[in-house]
């Protein structure tokens, strides 16, 4: 633990830097920057805390999410993220992480719905421990190489529904999410936009997720990343864990299949 | 049960374990479906959001599946019909508020006040003036707009209407329909044409 308060201090630092400093090629120090970044990431304070998170008995029926199962048995968490979203028979639908940890805390912990669900997202003091527990179960799948499967009719379904989501245009600017994530080499400002409709970009891109974000000092999901490109698409908001998350969610982790995955990441 | 039947349930469980995919069409359909249900209305931005009209309908397809021309066309001409020109006459405003415009990426999200003028974001996709050095690319250079181009009355009509209705010149255009879909004013749009053919502008510069 004593690390990870050093990476903040670090992280901190470094964040002030490009905005200071924006010499010959941005493009180039920006670069810098975020390999700078890796060296520090304060992701490991979320993990710690999910891993408490998972083992303590918590919900009216006092029992702790050991025994749920994230797709390969019962309270195996090693690798569990690489080979979702996935068809689960017991509640006979795709899910992705977040929706079957909340049917977890549900059918195990007996949360109600709106409980469980309360707060997808934090912000400052008001912590979200869905944040927390992605953090560390993703981290228990970190060089795993994705292997999402389109075995079952259900999984297929939600592939392609969520191609068909990834192609919708529509609100007040006529935005999908391939006008930005649809061409290589294209950038918003200075950002850089993964292409996701090709298999290089939807692995860089769907493998660095979740992610400490500097610019918020919050570790993001990728339920949050969905979440807020809707935003910026003037969408209306994307309602966590709904199925066009995990149609969406199934399109790209597939994409991202045969990389190795590398979260929790460092943005800026 | 006649003969004949257990020859249709299991053909028909064949059909659910192999192909279970649906067509393009149902996938679409599924796909709104779906998506209504899944997002909800906050602030200003509604659920009519996901309402298509003709453009975006036709326009939601991947790359691969190229848009055949004369629905491109169709694309186009209905845009083109629906494009309002200022009453006055006057295409040019102020290039120092287009700059502002262009800078400013609030409007019309969920987390936008409604009340404050939305901005055009330009620079999130085009490099327009040499001191902006932070722009994008998804949209091409329009650093030196009316040098390269000129700034006849045709040159003028042709920006205006491609700032208020992109659709109307390029079918399934990444640009937002600024003027046609409401998100800036017609003086604003104005502005923004004053900020790529004023020779004042850095544009120009």
């Amino acid at each position: 633990m004593k690390r990870s308060s050093v990476s903040l201090a670090v992280a901190g630092a470094l964040a002030l830097l490009p905005v200071a400093a924006l010499p010959q090629s941005a493009v180039d120090e920006i670069a810098k920057y975020r390999q700078q970044l890796q060296d520090g990431n304060p992701a490991e304070l979320w993990e710690a805390r999910g891993e408490e998170l998972w083992k303590q008995k918590r919900g009216p029926k006092n029992v702790s999410l050991e025994g749920c199962d994230l797709g390969k048995g019962a309270g195996v968490v090693k690798g569990a993220y690489a080979e979702l979203p996935r068809y689960f028979a017991d509640a006979d639908r795709v899910m992705d992480l977040e929706t079957r940890l909340v049917h977890c805390m549900v059918t195990q912990q007996g949360f109600s719905f709106a409980d469980a669900t309360r707060r997808p997202f934090g912000s400052g003091s008001s912590r979200s421990d869905f944040e927390a527990l992605a953090a560390w179960i993703t981290a228990e799948s970190k060089g795993v190489k994705m292997n999402v499967a389109l075995a079952h009719p259900k999984e297929k379904e939600a592939y392609q529904i969520g191609e068909k989501i990834f192609y919708f245009r529509g609100g007040s600017h006529d935005f999908a999410c391939a006008t930005c994530h649809g061409e290589n080499g294209k950038r918003i400002r200075l950002q850089d936009l993964p292409n996701l409709t090709e298999q290089a970009g939807a692995r860089l891109a769907y493998t660095t997720w979740p992610a400490y974000r500097v610019s918020q000092g919050e570790l993001r999901t990728f339920q949050w990343r969905l979440n807020d490109c809707f935003r910026q698409q003037r969408f209306p908001e994307l309602k966590f864990t709904s199925e066009a998350s995990i149609a969406l969610t199934t399109f790209l982790a597939h994409n991202a299949n045969g990389a190795a995955f590398n979260a929790p990441a460092i943005k800026r | 049960m006649t003969p004949r039947q257990p020859f249709v349930l299991l053909f028909g469980a064949l059909l659910l374990a192999g192909c279970a995919t649906l067509s393009d069409e149902e996938a679409s359909k599924r796909a709104l479906e779906i998506m209504k249900a899944s997002f909800a209305e906050r602030g200003q931005a509604k659920l009519d959001r996901l309402e298509q009209d003709e453009a975006q309908k036709l326009c939601s397809k991947p790359p691969a599946q190229a848009l055949p021309k004369d629905t491109a066309e169709r694309i186009e001409k209905a845009n083109l019909a629906a494009i309002r020109y200022p009453a006055d006459g006057k295409l040019l405003g102020d290039w120092k508020s287009g700059e502002r415009i262009a800078q400013s990426g609030v409007g019309m999200q969920y987390s936008d006040d409604p009340r404050q003028p939305a901005g055009a974001n330009c620079y999130a996709c085009h490099q327009l003036s040499k001191q902006e050095i932070s722009f994008g690319t998804i949209g091409p250079s329009l650093y030196q707009y009316a040098k390269l181009r000129g700034s006849s009355a045709e040159i003028q009509r042709y920006t205006y209407g491609k700032i208020y209705n992109s659709n109307a010149f390029t079918a399934c255009s990444n640009m937002p329909r600024f003027g046609h879909k409401g998100i800036l004013t017609e003086q604003q749009v104005k502005d923004l044409t004053a900020l790529l053919l004023d020779p004042e502008s850095p544009v120009n510069k």
